[in-house]
């Protein structure tokens, strides 16, 4: 079966074939080295390339935007719906952690120069991994009271709903000086650490740990999204990207399964926002604009678009592209989102599912017979991706 | 909050309020006839109003502006910056549209492909213009010429200033009835265009099924490049006349004017050509009346949050949308 496939010239459906053929615990097996590997990197990448620093920093960023990415990928992806202003969840997660740690209090009473200021230095307390969820819930807040009158819209008009929500929430970041330290930002903000009876872990600002956190939230968030995928939503999700005239007809629940997708994309965005925040220290409005080079609304779309929408491979490259790629590219200067634009373009006419595409996404995307593609899967004894 | 007391602070709003309007009247049709002709959200439209300010910027210095100039001399100043202007924009548009566009319509391409690929030739276009700066880029053997760049870039002052007449206690400004009646002017010529011409009503025809549309003989292919082509003229003239007001202009002057315009397109409806007038005009008066009692600072927030409770409540717009199929 495996065999077939793999000679019909379809590598991924090949391996993806043989890994569910295996038993579960080889299964649990590879998915457990797979990580391992990938948390070893920051030992194993230096000694080999002789540029330690270089990649344990680039590494971190590349955990996390590929977080965002894995959580774009569920509202562009899976439900089809285009959000431009995802940037503004990240902001929203970072800005929460920052005002409930006291760093916002901390920074405006030293700007006041106020006498007390010392006693606001904020610390992280073991409560405060409770942020954590508050971050998350309150994303999930804004996603349903930004959805819900929304996603009924047509997708060019929620792209630009999204656009302008994105960028409302960076202005009110910006102008809010009470409540989020207004356009020079907040400091001090504290990192997290692990004191539980004799365990003692100080993240401080050593990158690794963060990108091990990232790392377990990216290997959750993929486990949780696929499983869902999977079931009664993933495959509301997909009537509703085809036909939801149709969808709708059929009794799927359009507006709360694109709400629920939104949702959870929202709940992931405050998460990295928060795993930022407390990496960085300080935080600005600056870097939640829509260009932002590394987490722009556009660059985690194009990390989503590029690398291939609906799959799960398919972000997690997209965002190591774009995070290595403009270091490559760092000759060019100013000139890489000259080259960026145009490749973005190029890309599109070309090949629009972009680089791994989860099959049913790319048959969708290139207008081919989606049946085609079912039917292949279906005659070899696996049930439509 | 403090709102001003004097009435004619307010009427100095609501008229500089108007002529923000008509400015963004204009780019909103470039964006409304696109969106009615393709139903596709033309990003870069934006980028074509900003290469029509340079546009003029470039004119003004090979005429060799150095001050104020008044009379014939002005007038012909005047109308050779707008052509060439319009010439930069229009053709940017109708580049854009054979470049970027059209290889996506003859391959089928599904509207998020449209989408981004509408954002990445606005990153293009605008990246383009924040390159020209006298540097060397991209590695490549020669300095790109200096004509854009990061910083503002300071317009000739071809236009003094001055008052015209008063009304209600407020100074109406010379430049501002010449963008009045600019828009004014275009948008009626744009009005006839389409409603009396041949060309125009193919333009409709389209906008309202483009199959049958071809059935009848309509070139499709010619009317979106129309389309392209008008909506660029316009946003060329509007970028000349912002430099003007403004006294400059920058890589990145489009950004918050497009996202604006669309927001008239959409709330005076989508596809609707006096719904983006009507939309443009009224955006500017909530926009200036908006920030009356709040600090300058909340203007874009105003006119985004305008747009989202627009898209919320009444996405068809004040004019009721025309879209085809």
């Amino acid at each position: 079966m495996a065999a077939a496939a793999a000679r019909a010239g379809d590598v991924r459906s090949g391996i993806r074939l043989r890994f569910r053929a295996q038993p579960v615990w080889v299964q649990a097996l590879l998915v457990v080295a797979l990580l391992a590997l990938a948390a070893s990197l920051p030992h194993v990448l230096p000694p080999l390339t002789e540029r330690s620093n270089y990649y344990v920093a680039i590494l971190f960023k590349v955990g996390l935007a590929a977080l965002l990415a894995v959580g774009l990928n569920v509202v562009v992806g899976f439900a089809g719906l285009l959000d431009l202003g995802y940037v503004a969840f990240f902001a929203i997660g970072a800005y929460t952690y920052a005002i409930l740690t006291g760093a916002v209090a901390f920074t405006l009473a030293q700007r006041e120069r106020l006498p007390n200021a010392v006693e606001l230095i904020p610390e992280f307390h073991l409560y405060s991994w409770l942020i954590f969820f508050v971050a998350m819930a309150i994303a999930l807040l804004a996603g349903v009271i930004l959805g819900a009158p929304t996603l009924r819209l047509r997708g060019d008009y929620l792209a630009i709903v999204t656009l302008g929500f994105g960028e409302i929430v960076r202005l009110v970041a910006n102008n809010l000086r009470g409540v989020t330290g207004g356009p020079l930002g907040v400091k001090s903000i504290p990192h997290p650490a692990i004191n539980l009876g004799g365990l003692h872990y100080d993240f401080s600002i050593n990158n690794n740990p963060y990108y091990w956190l990232t790392l377990i939230l990216i290997g959750i968030a993929i486990f949780l999204v696929t499983r869902v995928n999977d079931s009664r939503v993933g495959r509301a999700w997909a009537a509703i990207r085809e036909d939801e005239v149709a969808a709708a007809a059929m009794g799927v629940p359009t507006v709360r399964m694109k709400l629920l997708a939104f949702a959870t994309g929202a709940a992931i965005a405050a998460i990295a926002g928060v795993i930022y925040a407390s990496q960085v220290i300080f935080v600005s409005p600056r870097t939640f604009s829509l260009l932002d080079p590394t987490f722009g609304s556009f660059i985690v779309l194009a990390m989503v678009v590029l690398g291939g929408m609906g799959g799960i491979w398919g972000p997690i490259v997209g965002a190591a592209a774009m995070v290595f790629l403009p270091e490559y590219f760092r000759f060019l200067g100013d000139g890489r989102f000259l080259v960026f634009g145009a490749a973005l373009v190029l890309i599109m006419i070309f090949r629009p599912q972009g680089l791994i595409p989860s099959r049913r996404r790319a048959a969708e995307l290139t207008g081919h017979d989606i049946r085609e593609a079912t039917l292949f899967d279906v005659q070899h004894g696996e049930t439509p991706s | 909050m403090d709102c001003p007391n004097a009435f004619s602070t307010w009427v100095g709003l609501a008229l500089t309020g108007l002529v923000l309007g008509a400015l963004y009247a204009m780019i909103a049709l470039g964006y409304t006839m696109v969106y009615g002709v393709l139903q596709l959200l033309n990003f870069a439209h934006s980028e074509v109003f900003m290469v029509g300010s340079f546009g003029g910027l470039y004119a003004l210095l090979w005429l060799g502006v150095q001050g104020p100039r008044s009379g014939l001399s002005l007038v012909l100043t005047l109308a050779f910056a707008f052509l060439v202007a319009m010439a930069f924009a229009g053709i940017t548009a109708v580049l854009l549209e054979r470049v970027a566009y059209r290889p996506m319509r003859r391959r089928g391409a599904s509207r998020l492909a449209y989408l981004i690929a509408a954002i990445g030739a606005s990153l293009f276009l605008s990246n383009l213009f924040l390159l020209l700066d006298g540097e060397r880029h991209l590695g490549l053997p020669f300095d790109w010429p200096a004509i854009a760049g990061r910083a503002p870039v300071n317009i000739p002052d071809v236009l003094e200033r001055h008052e015209l007449f008063q009304i209600l206690g407020v100074s109406f400004t010379n430049i501002q009835l010449l963008i009045f009646v600019v828009a004014v002017v275009m948008t009626v010529v744009l009005d006839m265009f389409v409603r009396r011409t041949k060309m125009g009503m193919g333009i409709r025809s389209v906008a309202e099924d483009p199959e049958t549309a071809s059935l009848m003989g309509v070139s499709i292919n010619l009317i979106v490049t129309t389309t392209f082509l008008v909506g660029g003229l316009m946003a060329g003239a509007a970028g000349l006349l912002y430099a003007i007001n403004f006294g400059v202009t920058q890589f990145n002057l489009g950004f918050i004017p497009g996202i604006k315009a669309f927001t008239a397109a959409v709330l005076g409806g989508i596809g609707n050509i006096r719904g983006a007038v009507l939309g443009g005009v009224l955006l500017g008066l909530i926009e200036n009346l908006g920030i009356a009692c709040v600090s300058a600072q909340w203007r874009d927030v105003i006119a985004f949050a305008v747009l989202v409770l627009v898209l919320m409540f009444r996405p068809t717009g004040i004019l009721g949308e025309q879209v085809g199929g």
